[in-house]
């Protein structure tokens, strides 16, 4: 479909025609400038974060460098990546942001143990077993809970799982006492946000299977169990893979429920009902608007945002991978 | 769990070298036996629309039994009936009777699962699992708990063998199935089918997709097939089932079975007008 | 399906372990799908006990909240404020992604040559719908509310619900325009039509109910997120915006504030507000099936 089209031998192009070749012309440059739009936003992230971090580390940003601004070390990147303790706001401050990047890690493995399993199975008995009545009535209420704003979440998180489920578990099975913030609800809360995402995509990816292996595998005497397991879970591998990726990248980037679930405090601990802090909840704690710009924790802001960036992009790449293949497979 | 594995496909492997094709299932040192499959009354509906017609027929033990017909006719129907393949369409509705060795397969205590591991099965586009060749081969021994019970991998060969495919994939039984060509993942599948020692094969078409090489190797592996087990055939291949079956059924429209004799009785003296119609082409 | 058959044909095969195997399985991952919907029912189970909580023992009065802005007391909080600048910023989103977002997808669709620079929009485009609804804040924040000197303003946080709402838009609108039949087109060029004339007169129409479904449900995203309008200074707001350039809080932002608040009063009056904005988030996301199913036959 090439714009130059041809309009046809003998046509020279009237005045008519001509006029709306160059409206067509004009409409395709137009329209290439907004697709272009979203490109431009990529880099435009990308040089912002950049840019911004810049400051975080150098004391200046590479745009003021270039206006002649001196570049003086403050946070050393040894520090950043290897220090235990992250206070870049603290009287005496400190900016190893390991402690942050743990309760990302931590809530994104915890919230992984729940929605993938979950998230599997549902995928299985959606794509297996059920009938079209009950197809029909749980797909849409997935959809619901995709759909639920992650404010809510978090306010499930501080309101409901924290002080009602895990609270009493943690008093009387453990003697803990937790406060209004644990890392177990963070884990859970976005463990239940995501269960969609793997179902949703992963069912997809089993639908995809042809039912001729189905087929194949009944006629030698399979079970419905062998053929969902043994057939089916493994030829839709790479698109179940993807959905993972998905998840997963979805639970670093996750700011609300986190925040309000998991808390403000930047310690790694092993323990599931302490507070802890995501790199996502520190950008909440942080944000000023305007008022804070040019002081360390503004600077900081960008640092932190360019590492998640970084984390989310490489997830975005692998799932890009898997979905590519899993395309492959059955094209 | 034991099933008989008394029989011996290694004799067979004389018989895979020959290249010839085969004429008529002449040749066959077939007396009369038993009937292995048997219709009584046999309807089958899909919602409203009605598949089969009162289908009566016997099917004889270790002969190739074809079945024919126009597109639509129920020759597949009755097919998926044998290993209540049916099953898994919600709209099939089936009366009568449909016998294995005399037990109605449609009876409350029979078992599809346990039934189709009596019954193997080839489709008609060649259906390879995304696994290796072994894993492909191996894959009913293993589902139906045998893995532990035998020597997998002789059980894999004998397979292979048996399907006249061992020589060509030996060398490569870790690559995926998928890697084959259409002649190929048939014959694995046809080894598939027949690694756990079905008594019956029911192949759908097995040929309809492949090219005419691999198609005329598919029939000569079909022709030695029924020294061993049961083959019941669909096609629509008139000359292939001329050439491969002993028996032929032929169904016409609306499901009804018109005539099912011998196989140069159909081809060359039909007792129906209809069926020499459709034989001769005037008709289908 | 009974295992234990008397005849003596199937005897040999033993089932019964398989089909223990099978109920368990299936009972397993019934439980699982169970699992979703219990979480489903008991978060807005929560949210609704506490709206009746709130209004009964805390005396909330609806009055009050849908006339009051934010406030620092409880008890003179308002949600009117967070309303009106959440519907204004869906306004302000919706012009600046839609135009742009259906422009992206009809070029990607009808015009773009297959070459690596189409492939590369279309890769960045995944991308793009994989960044964290933060750091789009972050981004607004930096070129948008302190880069040009906008300040923490309405129009700055539609900039960043537009660009993260884009590539919604645009791949639900690729979608439509996809599923114009080529029939449509070909017709269209027989009778001398340009690409141009073709797209504005046939294609987009038909595509139109689709791309509108996506919209709309892009919006119904872009209502709830909250932490790009934190980033961009959303939150110490009370008073009601009177346009795009005034500063705001919006329905999440401020149930964020209120939820954040140890005080239950503001706990319960969060729960007044979360009823509100899911009420807007299902009406949206009815009004796209509505659009969906009425016009879906046509096409």
């Amino acid at each position: 479909m090439s714009t130059e089209t041809n309009p046809g031998p003998g046509i020279t192009g009237g005045g008519g025609a001509e006029e709306d070749m160059a409206a067509n012309r004009r409409a395709r440059r137009l329209l290439f400038g907004c697709a272009a739009i979203t490109v431009v936003t990529t880099l435009a992230i990308f040089f912002v974060l950049l840019d911004n971090a810049a400051s975080y580390f150098f004391g200046a940003r590479f745009t003021e460098m270039l206006l002649g601004a001196s570049a003086e070390r403050s946070v050393t990147f040894t520090e950043f990546f290897t220090g235990a303790r992250w206070a870049p706001d603290h009287a005496t401050p400190a900016h190893g942001v390991l402690p942050i990047v743990f309760g990302t890690l931590a809530i994104t493995v915890g919230a992984a143990f729940v929605s993938i399993p979950i998230g599997t199975a549902t995928a299985i008995y959606l794509s297996e077993y059920a009938s079209d009545g009950v197809r029909a009535k749980l797909k849409p209420t997935l959809e619901i809970l995709a759909g639920i704003p992650t404010i809510v979440y978090g306010y499930f998180a501080i309101a409901f799982i924290n002080p009602v489920v895990l609270s009493p578990i943690a008093e009387t099975l453990f003697g803990i006492n937790i406060g209004r913030y644990s890392m177990l609800s963070g884990m859970l809360v976005v463990g239940i946000m995501t269960i969609p995402m793997v179902s949703s995509i992963s069912e997809d990816a089993m639908s995809a299977v042809p039912d001729d292996l189905r087929n194949g595998a009944y006629a030698l005497g399979a079970t419905k169990f062998d053929v969902s397991t043994k057939i089916v879970l493994p030829a839709s591998i790479s698109g179940v893979f993807a959905s993972y990726i998905l998840a997963v990248s979805r639970a670093i980037g996750e700011t609300m429920a986190v925040t309000l679930a998991a808390g403000f405090n930047a310690n790694i601990t092993p323990n599931p009902f302490d507070e802890i802090m995501t790199m996502t909840a520190y950008m909440v704690s942080m944000a000023r608007g305007t008022t804070a710009v040019g002081t360390v924790e503004y600077q900081s802001l960008f640092a932190v945002g360019l590492l998640l960036f970084v984390m989310t992009l490489a997830m975005n790449l692998c799932n890009d991978w898997f979905k590519r293949r899993f395309q492959e497979e059955y094209r | 769990m034991a099933t008989d594995h008394e029989s011996e496909p290694t004799t067979n492997d004389a018989q895979l070298i020959t290249t010839d094709v085969q004429a008529t299932g002449t040749g066959r040192n077939g007396e009369p036996t038993e009937p292995v499959v048997t219709a009584r009354d046999l309807d089958v509906h899909y919602g409203a629309e009605q598949a089969l017609n009162d289908v009566d027929i016997d099917i004889p033990e270790h002969r190739v039994t074809a079945i024919i017909g126009p597109s639509g006719c129920g020759k597949s129907t009755f097919l998926r009936c044998v290993n209540r393949m049916n099953d898994q369409i919600d709209s099939c509705r089936i009366d009568g009777e449909l016998s294995f060795h005399g037990k109605n397969v449609y009876d409350e205590d029979v078992d599809p699962v346990a039934l189709r591991r009596k019954i193997g099965m080839v489709f008609q586009k060649p259906n390879p699992f995304p696994k290796s060749i072994y894993d492909n081969v191996a894959y009913g021994l293993r589902v139906q708990g045998m893995a532990g019970d035998v020597d997998l991998d002789a059980a894999v060969e004998r397979a292979l063998r048996g399907a006249a495919l061992w020589d060509e994939v030996n060398d490569q039984l870790d690559s995926s199935g998928l890697d084959l060509s259409g002649g190929q993942q048939q014959r694995l599948c046809i080894a598939r089918a027949i690694a756990p020692d079905p008594e019956v094969i029911l192949m759908d078409e097995p040929t309809s997709a492949l090219d005419p090489v691999a198609a005329s190797k598919i029939e000569d592996l079909i022709d030695d097939l029924a020294d061993e087990y049961t083959v019941i055939i669909v096609t629509h291949n008139m000359q292939q089932a001329a050439r491969i079956s002993d028996k032929t059924a032929v169904f016409l429209t609306g499901g009804n079975l018109v005539e099912f004799d011998e196989t140069p009785t159909i081809f060359e003296n039909p007792a129906d007008d209809r069926v020499e119609d459709y034989i001769t082409g005037k008709f289908g | 399906m009974s295992t234990e058959t008397d005849d003596t044909l199937f005897t040999d095969v033993d089932l019964v372990w398989e089909h223990r195997k099978n109920r368990i399985f299936l009972a397993i991952i019934f439980a699982a799908s169970l699992f979703g919907v219990v979480a489903l029912a008991l978060l807005l189970l929560d949210v609704a006990s506490d709206f009746y909580v709130g209004l009964t023992e805390y005396n909330i009065s609806l009055v009050d909240f849908f006339t009051r802005d934010g406030s620092r007391r409880e008890e003179l909080s308002g949600f009117r404020g967070a309303i009106v600048a959440s519907i204004m910023l869906m306004i302000v989103t919706a012009i600046l992604s839609f135009f742009v977002g259906v422009g992206s997808a009809i070029y990607l669709e009808e015009y773009a040559p297959d070459n690596h620079i189409t492939r590369l929009i279309e890769a960045n485009l995944a991308n793009l719908a994989g960044v964290p609804s933060i750091v789009y804040g972050l981004l607004a924040l930096a070129a948008f509310v302190n880069g040009i000197g906008m300040g923490p303003i309405l129009l700055a946080g539609a900039i960043a619900l537009g660009l993260l709402v884009m590539p919604i838009i645009i791949v639900s609108s690729q979608e439509a325009l996809r599923a114009v039949p080529d029939g449509v087109r070909n017709g269209s060029y027989a009778t001398g039509a340009t690409e141009w004339q073709t797209i504005r007169r046939v294609v987009l129409p038909a595509a139109m109910p689709g791309i509108m479904t996506g919209t709309i449900l892009g919006l119904a995203r872009a209502i709830g997120e909250t932490a790009p309008l934190i980033m961009v200074g959303a939150l110490f707001v009370n008073r009601m915006p009177y346009g795009p350039l005034d500063r705001f809080s919006a329905m999440p932002t401020q149930i964020y504030n209120w939820a954040a608040e140890p005080s239950q009063h503001f706990i319960h009056l969060a729960a007044v507000g979360i009823v509100v904005l899911l009420a807007f988030v299902f009406a949206m996301n009815a009004a796209a099936i509505y659009v969906r199913n009425k016009y879906e036959t046509e096409v």
